[in-house]
């Protein structure tokens, strides 16, 4: 993503970040049709430095940002934190040993 | 070993170690909800009646003896975002009770462990805190309500905060974006991702309390921490940079605001005039109390007030402001190298908080119309 400033491109990174939450049905998702919505209606402007325009491209910026981070982060979760601990058993078996297995149950089970 | 018997014929100090040794099973009899005064954890078995009788009896010594209520679930918080939920501490779903007196145990587990917390059907959704809540519904959709105020259905159902209010936001892209994060839960629900669904149930909350003056003054009290006006004497890479990279931003909100805020290397900081506290403390009673509750969250992300009034100034993008507020650490990165499973990911938390609150910040304190000019050859 070299430069971001056109918003032809900010729109395609959205709808992009947008496919790949919601699978191929995406464009029936009320946040394609919104953001769709929003740019085309600040597309055209008389003013040569419209504010609303300057604003609904932060806006956007950051909206795209939003995504893109949310989803990066999990990625990097799932791949770095997200084993969580293991199990008795395998801890034992980590250094060859197998837990003891009472036949009657531990006292205070079932 | 039978306890029954051992409780009949013989001296209950037998379960007292018994007891202590139990302290992390959570089996919460049919007795405590009868008489809930008994906290300890024991066993579950038939006659329940002669437990309470034999409990009666012994419960001086038993009191002594074990760690009494030591032995009931732990508590811990549904997700840690610190947001300030501070009312709502949810239960560990620990035990192992039976399914059909579950609810009724997580009620009176709650009532034990945590006096405060009201333990009423509207808040489960939040308060199981076992990392696996699964994806329970099949579409998300929004839906106008009364007053104009925007509601998110999941499923037919209407979503609700942690406390059982109403879920409602004041304009539509505030309500798409919240029914995006649902949306983009796959299989278990993250609420560590949903940023913008914990700003707003913050905002609807206010589970601390807090009005629109307490904020401000907390935030003007960042002001003389800020990460900005703070620089170090070495290394000399590091300053070069703090004054490079952080000095425009002071320019631009000394001329902006028309204040005086100075850069120090000293231990105490700088001095704040009390005309440039005025001001800002002026400028911010402008926000609504949504947006300072947005405000807040993006000041305590990145340390700093200036780069946030700058980042909801539209002067700097968000990757700009979370790259001048880690502007210590991305100089060492780039002398010592990236950790990707710490400094890419902090980066990535840090990118998404911030963005979810300038977008919070921004959708609560606009409201736009559209004016078509026609053309006119």
């Amino acid at each position: 993503m070299a430069s971001l400033s056109s918003p032809l491109r900010v729109c395609r990174e959205i709808l992009k970040e947008l496919r790949a939450i919601q699978g191929p049905s995406y464009k029936q998702s009320l946040a394609y049709n919104y953001v769709l919505d929003q740019f085309r209606k600040n597309k055209v402007t008389g003013e040569r430095y419209c504010r609303a325009q300057q604003e609904a491209r932060h806006a956007s910026l950051t909206y795209l940002c939003l995504l893109v981070s949310t989803r990066n982060h999990l990625a990097l979760h799932n791949l770095y934190h997200g084993k969580g601990e293991r199990s008795p058993e395998e801890v034992a078996g980590l250094v060859g040993l197998r837990l003891p297995t009472q036949p009657g149950g531990k006292g205070w089970e079932k | 070993m039978p306890v029954t018997s051992s409780l009949r014929h013989k001296n209950v100090n037998i379960l007292v170690p018994y007891l202590q040794n139990n302290l992390h099973v959570v089996r919460v009899p049919f007795a405590l909800l009868v008489a809930p005064e008994f906290g300890a954890a024991v066993q579950e078995r038939g006659d329940d009646a002669r437990l309470l009788g034999v409990y009666r009896r012994r419960r001086d010594k038993r009191d002594r003896g074990s760690e009494g209520r030591g032995g009931v679930a732990e508590v811990s918080s549904g997700d840690g975002h610190g947001s300030g939920f501070a009312g709502c501490a949810p239960t560990a779903v620990n035990s192992r009770a039976r399914k059909g007196l579950h609810s009724l145990l997580q009620t009176a587990k709650a009532a034990l462990v945590c006096p405060r917390h009201q333990a009423f059907r509207g808040t489960l959704k939040y308060s199981t805190a076992s990392a696996d809540r699964k994806r329970f519904y099949e579409d998300v959709s929004i839906s106008q309500g009364e007053g104009g105020l925007y509601e998110v259905n999941l499923d037919r159902r209407k979503l609700k905060t942690p406390s059982g209010k109403l879920f409602t936001v004041p304009n539509e892209a505030l309500a798409i974006a919240v029914a995006t994060e649902w949306d983009a839960q796959k299989d278990t629900i993250k609420f560590y991702t949903m940023h913008l669904t914990t700003l707003c149930n913050t905002a609807l909350d206010n589970p601390t309390q807090r009005n629109k003056d307490q904020m401000i003054s907390a935030a003007l009290k960042f002001l003389e921490t800020d990460t900005i006006c703070y620089r170090v004497d070495e290394p000399p890479g590091l300053v070069e940079l703090q004054k490079n990279e952080w000095d425009p931003v002071l320019q631009w909100i000394e001329n902006r605001y028309n204040v005086t805020i100075g850069s120090s290397s000293s231990i105490l900081g700088p001095e704040i005039p009390e005309g440039t506290k005025d001001r800002f403390r002026q400028h911010l009673s402008s926000y609504t109390l949504w947006s300072l509750t947005g405000l807040e969250f993006v000041i305590t992300q990145l340390k700093s007030l200036v780069l946030s009034l700058g980042m909801i100034d539209r002067h700097l993008s968000v990757e700009q402001a979370v790259l001048l507020s880690r502007l210590e650490e991305e100089y060492q990165i780039r002398r010592w190298g990236n950790v990707e499973w710490a400094h890419d990911y902090d980066m990535y938390e840090l990118r998404a908080r911030t963005a979810a609150g300038a977008l919070f910040v921004h959708l609560s304190s606009e409201s736009s119309t559209v004016k078509h000019k026609l053309m006119q050859d």
